[in-house]
């Protein structure tokens, strides 16, 4: 084919299967993407994903630098929207409404859907304002004392509550990295979203950091659904009860964790894992 | 003989460069010779510098006290007969009419001493003139020969380039700061002698301000006030007006820039910034007397308010008008320099763009947005031209910006033109208003400075 010969050498097959294998118990899904394509001007990032994210687990994206992993996640809150020049085909459904639809308020999405960043990103503010920014923004408090039970409720349910307590009002960015990672998960979840995306939260941080993030995560699912990317197998076998492989723009394979890294369906899945390319 | 004593130096420094260079091309030419350390354009560098440098100094120490100093002898050499009994204010007099005789400008008959002063004059202008061209010739070559002694393979010719480059400039950065010095210095200077004439503290906490006092006995005038209140109130006010007006456009100028704007209107928008940075402050200074102060005045009958032709308003509208590039540009900066990463963690806590820039990037951008804001500031009360053409004369203590006003800069300008002598109060008094309005300059600035740094190093 002529166009074959055009095209960049890192595009995908045109015709290709993700290997797929569901839970023995399998949990209801929260997030719905099918063929979801993501094009960055004229390069297309994203090659047709399709998967089902299941409610109150974690999810686990891994797959080499490039792959298209922050771009997936990106789309699930529509984070895309704010990078000039993105274009998303495909369909999202989050609990069965499509989360690109028109009629759809992207503010409310985003409240739903939280993430956390790879960079802890606290704003200039103190810890306490950090935390009451999504809170005052929705108007989830109708009172002071409402507020700031909220406030502490959510530095409780980060674990940072009892690091922080008698410097609530002093500036999130005087906090140590570990810290303020945590800060940004309190921040995102005391507007009590469904979801919470996040991208590489523990690449800034020691080891030590990373464990108590890594045993939060653990936490929170009971409550959360949560999609994590890393470039850490361990942190992925560690927290996460799904796993999906992403390669070259494509989801290679999906599937229980403790399947996908112990007994990997496909050939570059074991070569990714065991650390023979990425 | 200047001009061609400098035609001379630029010849032998060329030539002493090609000497240099060319002794040193032998060096490196030489089959088993030593490695040569500097490259032979060094050498002859080397050469010119030393050359040029000490024959230019010598030609400008020259020309500047060849003139005194045949002045002293001119006067010397004058009979005893005619000095006799004159003033050291005739004598001058006398001296200037010598010297204009000797450049062939003559009024009516000169008497004969000095005529043949003159003729004097010009023989040694001419020895002089003469003498120079030929100490600066013997000094270079004297130095082209020693200096050529000193080239050597070994030779470090690209070190004492640089050394000499270093000083030259450091020479250079001297000079600007010893004219800022020397101006503070005239300043303070002159202000001294003022308050030897008015007390400090009734200039600076006076209220009357009526400088116009008689400069002969025979002149009608007032008793004279030097009371500067009323006047830093009409700067206070007119920079006032002119930051309410420029602040929230510059401000909103740049929010928009920064946030809302697509690329297409960013490349419009920015370069009519600052074309409105270019112009010439005298531009808007016609302006706002030819547009906006007449526009006000109708405003004003028409809503029964007693508007003066010179209202304050008018003056301040357009010098905001003046400062709104400065503000929009500095915040611009200032919001671009928060990380996206803040950008990005408040819009996926689900804010809108506005309650993003609101909450986040205004209060995280506001340190260098103030540092804009005061840096404006200190230009919208050092500004002269369009005060000076829009604002008034008399010093009113108001608040009322339909009134006229007087500022600063217009009293400077009003009181050193015109019929002046430079030790009456109401020359000095410019002097002291100057002082003043330096040091409020000065001080807002270096806060603007010292804000913007503070800012700059809290991201990176
Ligand atoms: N803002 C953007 N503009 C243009 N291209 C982009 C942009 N962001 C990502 N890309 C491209 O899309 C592809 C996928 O990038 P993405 O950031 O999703 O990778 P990733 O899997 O998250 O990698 P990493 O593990 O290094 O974070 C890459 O080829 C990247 O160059
Ligand atoms: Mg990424």
């Amino acid at each position: 084919m002529a166009q074959a010969a055009l095209a960049p050498r890192d595009a995908a097959p045109a015709v290709f299967q993700t290997v797929r294998t569901p839970d023995l118990h399998p949990r209801p899904t929260k997030v719905k993407a099918d063929t979801v394509k993501v094009f960055y001007g004229q390069k297309q990032a994203l090659h047709g994903v399709t998967i089902d994210i299941p409610e109150k687990a974690v999810t686990a994206f891994i797959g080499p630098s490039g792959c298209g992993k922050s771009t997936f996640l990106r789309c699930l809150n529509r984070m895309n929207d704010t990078i000039d020049g993105c274009r998303v085909e495909g369909e999202i459904l989050l609990d069965n409404r499509d989360i690109y639809d028109p009629s759809l308020d992207v503010v409310e999405l985003r409240a739903r859907v939280g993430m956390v960043f790879q960079k802890p990103n606290p704003f200039p503010k103190s810890i306490f304002e950090n935390v009451a920014y999504g809170p005052r923004i929705h108007g989830l408090a109708r009172s002071k004392a409402e507020l700031e039970e909220i406030v502490v409720a959510s530095l409780q349910k980060a674990s940072l509550f009892n690091e922080v307590k008698d410097r609530l009002h002093e500036p999130g960015t005087g906090l140590s990295g570990g810290q303020q990672q945590r800060l940004c998960i309190a921040r995102t979840i005391a507007v009590s979203p469904d979801v919470i995306l996040m991208d590489e939260p523990c690449s800034a941080l020691d080891p030590i950091a990373t464990a108590k993030v890594e045993e939060l995560i653990d936490e929170l699912r009971k409550n959360f659904t949560i999609v994590i990317v890393t470039h850490s197998m361990q942190q992925a076998a560690r927290v996460s009860q799904r796993t999906a492989f992403f390669h070259l723009g494509t989801l290679v394979e999906e599937g229980p964790t403790d399947h996908v890294f112990t007994n990997p369906s496909e050939r570059r899945t074991q070569d990714y894992i065991t650390g023979r390319f990425g | 003989m200047v001009g061609y004593s400098l035609l001379l130096i630029v010849i032998l420094s060329l030539v002493a460069y090609y000497v240099g260079r060319s002794s040193a091309k032998r060096f490196a030419g030489g089959a088993g010779s030593e490695k040569i350390h500097s490259l032979p354009g060094y050498h002859g560098a080397f050469i010119a510098v030393w050359v040029g440098i000490p024959a230019f100094v010598l030609v400008l120490l020259w020309a500047s006290f060849q003139g005194a100093t045949l002045d002293n002898l001119v006067l010397a050499s004058l009979p005893s007969g005619f000095t006799e009994g004159k003033s050291p204010a005739e004598l001058n007099l006398a001296l200037s009419e010598i010297r204009n005789l000797a450049s062939g400008r003559t009024f009516g008959t000169p008497a004969p001493e000095i005529q043949l002063a003159a003729e004097r004059l010009v023989s040694w202008q001419n020895i002089a003139s003469w003498a120079m061209l030929v100490v600066a010739a013997t000094l270079m070559i004297l130095v082209l020969v020693f200096a050529r002694t000193r080239i050597a393979p070994r030779f470090r010719a690209r070190n004492s380039v640089e050394h000499v480059l270093s000083g030259l400039m450091i020479f250079c950065s001297v000079v600007a700061i010893l004219t800022t010095v020397g101006i503070i210095v005239s300043l303070l200077y002159e202000s001294i002698a003022f308050f030897r004439l008015v007390p400090i503290t009734e200039f600076l906490f006076g209220l009357k301000w009526e400088p116009q006092i008689a400069l002969r006995p025979d002149q009608i005038a007032g008793a004279g006030a030097f009371g500067a209140v009323p006047v830093f109130a009409g700067t206070l006010l007119i920079s006032a007006i002119a930051l309410i007006v420029a602040i929230p456009i510059g401000l909103f100028t740049a929010i928009y820039l920064v946030e809302y704007a697509d690329d297409r209107v960013r490349n419009v928008v920015k370069p009519i910034m600052e074309i409105l940075a270019g112009i010439p402050t005298v531009v808007f200074g016609f302006f706002a007397v030819l547009t906006v102060a007449p526009a006000i005045r109708e405003a004003g009958g028409l809503l029964g308010v007693v508007t003066s032709p010179n209202s304050a308003l008018a003056a301040g509208f357009v010098m905001g008008i003046m400062i709104i590039p400065f503000i929009s540009s500095l915040s611009d900066d200032a919001l671009r320099a928060v990380p996206r990463s803040m950008r990005d963690g408040s819009l996926a806590m689900g804010a809108t763009a506005s309650e993003t820039m609101t909450r986040v990037l205004l209060p995280a951008a506001l340190p260098g947005i103030m540092g804009g804001i005061l840096l404006a500031a200190s230009r919208a009360i050092g500004e002269t031209m369009i005060v000076v053409m829009a604002a008034g004369l008399i010093a009113t203590l108001t608040i009322n910006p339909m009134d006229s006003v007087t500022t600063v800069t217009v009293q400077i300008v009003s009181m050193l033109i015109g019929d002046t002598s430079f030790d009456s109060p109401k020359t000095l008094a410019a002097f002291a208003l100057g002082l003043v309005l330096f040091i409020v300059t000065l001080g807002l600035n270096v806060l603007a400075l010292q804000i913007v740094k503070k800012y700059r190093e809290q991201y990176e």
